[in-house]
């Protein structure tokens, strides 16, 4: 048999079904990785011993009936988990124990799955990097001192290592696809509205949206049929029918029409993403589907937008964190002056930026400017892929501008940094679904990866799509395990 | 505005040779009758436990989410009909942000510039009659939670009980211009929203509270002046010191040739003065934009139409069909609709009995009993249906009105039929001619002197004849027969 931790979900789910392996044998496998694999820095909080506990528990009283029999998986630290501590890579929270469950990770135990950890992320999902985690750098396995993309960067780097066989992210503006891209690893951002954001600490609300990190687009859409659903305790959940993604992959896709936006052609494009996209449109050509040149014209608006969007409902959303009620709290010696040192010392410096920014734009003299402005742009790119829509069924582009950079390359240039999310913001926006597939390599032999977008609630078309690229192209991960002695 | 209000008294602040108007618009805070939150499912029963009412999304926990009471929309509809305003189809929740102990969210959810209710009006009832005063328009919002400062001397303690409870602000327009009509208004919206259900009005609790808007202008004068905001007062009363307090502060500013500034200020009801709080360029900046978290709240016309149909009948209508139906006049309907309770009871007593007599024995005997032990309708110690049998009883003559006064003291003491009490102590009125006539003959010949003195003219002892039949009989003697049998005998 080969190696446990070798296996893709999808298989793990159906040996433990034929009780061919045990979820204690596969919980323990990933368990031994996870701590020798200290150094990647992917975990935040280890959850092993509770783990193997409950993947004993599911060994003696087993249901095979479940989608994720006794399947362990590591979660992005943005979930907040019943009894597990939840920090969103910040120290505001660093000792913060929730005592409620987010829907998503309910519906992962509801079928079955076992919870062995918290995996790192920038801080408050700031960041395109992981290097804004109040808990340190995480190493991309792909090489050394190679961010592993952000800010779900713990999530990447856990499951591209195999410390986790799929794991779940949030995605606000490429939180998914980015780092996915960065790994060579599978990340799914569902339209908006599909998965519950319950329980989830908000970053930007109009915007976050938890998805699937995955080794293949098989495991994607097992794991996307595990996590979405309808959720009457989030008010912008979507009552529709959720497909059964898996039992109706199909690599089929003749007829198909494929646009492609020629405003993601920008300026200074390295050679080898061009090459890469032209790789896609080419298999899609030879699997009998369209390509179609198509029309984003405010493309060029959304990383602005975006940038005035998220940090606004973003300065909102954290001003919960006062320390009056639950985590870190400072010294003061009044109110005013215990909010000030609690914020001041518990946040990081992104994230002050982009309360500092969000509280700017949304000021009064200035809200008209920028937050009203944002909003009505913010339509007309949503209209930009309704009208494109109209003449196809999806949409190819590059998932990221570049491959994963170094650690520290970019941590003093913000704007450099916020442009990684060119490709991957514009969706977010629309509130649309994408995956980011791993489709090649740079001349460094970085992964990078190539994004379908689809229409809204079209999940189902955007895997099978990237199901179609995925069995053509080939890709194979170069992972030395460089960080194990 | 209504003819009839000008000639209600003026409300104006006399200084030197100027006389100055005030005017005064109120935004008042009114708790949404409910059972639980606006946003989550935790109870509101007031007086609970500190910190034993509160859910996850009223502390604000990482993650927590919004999700609308649809019958507190449902009681904003109402209320919004009740005030005959405008429901808007599409209204905006919006978060205005502000730190402080006491908002867990660091922002209260509450509606800007799309509030769910729009422009209405409110007929107050003035003594010389009535006067319409615009409703701006009322919009959904969240309590805060309460900061307690007095119980340890070292910390603020916060009390998240109230934190998500849902508020109506009722917004005034500028209408208003006397302490009188501002005592009429907020009464009659306390009796508007306890028709409707959706407010108990109850403001020792809390349930109604009010920000009042004041300026000061020369008598005449079209242009409004510059207002002063004074914050949450809970009392009609303090209302009304308040404002004459402010509005006198302001003509004195005026008259000495200084400017108003616009500004927030507070009442201390200990020294009966308002203190400036903070300027205008002081004023928080709320950053509002629309709450992510929520949809914009859209209405269907079906779901409108359904809450009209259930709006029961209110003051006004029901004042109306009292006066045209009971004969009442426009003060006497005014006192019985002005509370719901007391046109319950009015209308239980009114049905089985004489609505004249029920009207005078409410108004009068009741009102001062219920007065006297500070009661209210609700708890008052006779029922409607006993004093609808008292009633009854004097009308079928069965006993005399001043009879009915002794046994409505009787009834008081455990809610007794009248009718038992009138068997029992045999206080039946005496209306047989023969009986009665016994008495005045005895009588007669017992007071020869005055007889004679009566029929040489000194026509005012017929009195004296009169008290000592009532004295004779108990009190039992119809008073009208007497009166009858005694001028025959007499003359």
């Amino acid at each position: 048999m080969s190696n446990i931790i070798d296996l893709k979900l999808f298989e793990l789910v159906e040996k433990i079904k034929k009780k061919e392996i045990s979820s204690t044998e596969v919980t323990k496998a990933f368990i031994d990785r996870s701590q020798k694999s200290k150094k990647l820095n992917s975990y935040i909080t280890e959850n092993f011993e509770n783990a193997l506990q409950k993947a004993k528990q599911f060994d003696e009283k087993p249901d095979f009936n479940k989608k994720l029999p006794g399947i362990p998986l590591a979660v992005k630290d943005l979930f907040c988990t019943k009894n597990i501590r939840t920090t969103a890579g910040s120290k505001i929270l660093e000792n913060f124990i929730p005592t409620y469950e987010s829907t998503v990770t309910q519906n992962i135990l509801n079928e079955g799955g076992i919870i062995i950890g918290k995996l790192n992320c920038d801080e408050f999902a700031m960041g395109s990097s992981n290097e804004t985690s109040f808990f340190g750098n995480v190493q991309n396995p792909i090489s050394e001192n190679l961010v592993p993309g952000g800010s779900s960067g713990g999530s990447s780097s856990a499951l591209a290592a195999k410390l986790t066989p799929a794991t779940i992210g949030t995605d606000t503006g490429g939180s998914i696809r980015q780092p996915a891209s960065f790994t060579g690893t599978v990340g799914l951002k569902p339209t908006y509205g599909s998965c519950s954001r319950y329980g989830i600490v908000a970053f930007a609300s109009s915007l976050d949206q938890a998805g699937p990190m995955t080794q293949n687009v098989k495991d994607c859409a097992l794991m996307l049929e595990v996590i979405s659903s309808y959720d009457n305790k989030d008010s912008t959940s979507v009552d529709f029918k959720r497909g059964q993604y898996l039992k109706d992959i199909n690599e089929n896709i003749k007829g198909k029409k494929i646009g492609i936006p020629k405003q993601y052609r920008v300026d200074g494009m390295a050679k080898e993403i061009e090459e890469l996209w032209k790789k896609g449109m080419k298999i899609i050509e030879d699997n009998g589907g369209e390509i179609i040149e198509i029309n984003l014209p405010n493309t060029n608006y959304a990383l602005p937008t975006y940038y005035i969007v998220a940090p606004a409902e973003a300065s909102s959303n954290l001003a919960r964190y006062d320390g009056v009620k639950y985590g870190f709290r400072s010294k003061g010696e009044n109110l005013i002056d215990m909010y000030e040192k609690t914020r001041s010392e518990g946040f990081g410096d992104e994230v002050k930026r982009r309360i500092m920014i969000g509280t700017y734009v949304l000021s009064s003299g200035y809200y008209d400017a920028y937050y009203l402005k944002a909003q009505k742009v913010r339509r007309l790119i949503k209209n930009d892929f309704d009208e494109a829509y109209k003449k196809v069924d999806a949409i190819l582009t590059p998932s990221t501008p570049s491959s994963a950079f170094k650690i520290g390359e970019k941590t003093n240039d913000p704007v450099s940094m916020y442009l990684n999310d060119i490709f991957t913001v514009p969706i977010n926006l629309a509130g649309l679904p994408a995956i980011s597939i791993p489709a090649g390599h740079d001349k460094s032999g970085y992964p990078l990866g190539l994004q379908v977008i689809g229409k809204a609630f079209d999940e189902q078309n955007i895997l099978n799509i990237a199901y179609s690229i995925e069995k053509n192209i080939n890709f194979k991960n170069n992972i030395n395990d460089w960080w194990i002695n | 505005m209504d003819k009839l209000s000008k000639e209600n008294k003026e409300y104006l602040i006399k200084r030197n040779t100027n006389e100055y108007e005030v005017v005064i618009g109120l935004e008042v805070h009114a708790q949404v009758l409910s059972e639980s939150k606006l946003f989550s499912t935790s109870p509101t029963k007031f007086g609970s436990e500190p910190n034993t009412q509160v859910s996850l999304v009223d502390a604000a926990f990482p993650g927590m989410l919004p999700v609308i009471n649809e019958f507190c929309i449902k009681q904003a509809i109402k209320t919004g009909i009740g005030l005959n305003a405008k429901i808007n189809k599409k209204s905006i929740f919006d978060r205005k942000n502000y730190f402080y102990a006491d908002l867990p969210q660091g922002y209260q959810i509450s509606q800007y510039k799309n509030p769910i209710v729009g422009e209405g009006t409110v007929t107050l009832d003035l003594p010389n009659g009535e006067k319409k005063i615009g409703i701006e328009r009322l919009h959904l919002e969240q309590d805060a939670g309460k900061s307690i400062h007095d119980i340890d001397p070292n910390n603020t303690l916060v009390d998240l009980n109230r934190s998500g409870v849902a508020l109506m602000e009722i917004v005034s327009k500028p209408d208003l211009r006397s302490l009188d009509e501002v005592n009429s208004y907020i009464k009659k919206l306390r009796s508007i929203m306890r028709y409707l259900g959706t407010c108990d009005g109850n403001m020792q609790e809390g349930s109604l509270r009010a920000d009042v808007n004041v300026s000061v202008r020369k008598k005449g004068s079209k242009e409004l002046g510059t207002r002063c905001e004074i914050k949450n007062v809970n009392s009609i009363k303090f209302m009304q010191m308040a404002i004459d307090y402010e509005a006198n502060r302001q003509v004195d500013v005026l008259e000495e040739g200084g400017s108003i500034d616009q500004e927030t200020r507070l009442f201390d009801t200990k020294k009966n003065e308002t203190r400036s709080m903070r300027s205008k360029e002081d004023a928080h900046d709320y950053r509002y934009f629309p709450d992510p978290d929520l949809l914009p709240l859209e209405l269907d016309e079906n779901f409108i139409n359904d809450i009209k149909k259930n709006i029961p009948e209110l003051p006004d209508e029901k004042k109306k069909r009292f006066i045209e139906k009971f004969k009442l006049s426009p003060y006497e309907a005014n006192i019985l609709v002005s509370d719901i309770d007391t046109s319950k009871y009015f209308e239980e007593v009114s049905k089985n009995s004489d609505v004249k007599l029920a009207t005078n024995w409410i108004t009068g005997e009741l009102f001062a009993l219920l007065n006297e032990k500070n009661l209210e309708i609700t708890e008052s110690p006779i029922s409607s249906k006993n004093l609808s049998k008292l009633i009854n009883l004097i009308k079928k003559g069965t006993i005399s009105g001043k009879i009915a006064k002794t046994i409505f003291e009787l009834m008081s003491d455990g809610d007794k039929d009248p009718e038992k009490i009138v068997e029992e102590k045999g206080l039946k009125q005496q209306s047989d001619p023969k009986e009665l006539e016994k008495i005045i003959d005895k009588i007669i010949s017992e007071n020869p002197k005055n007889v004679e003195l009566y029929k040489s003219g000194k026509d005012k002892l017929f009195g004296f004849f009169v008290g000592q039949v009532m004295k004779s009989s108990g009190g039992k003697a119809n008073p009208q027969l007497v009166n009858e049998i005694l001028k025959k005998k007499l003359n």
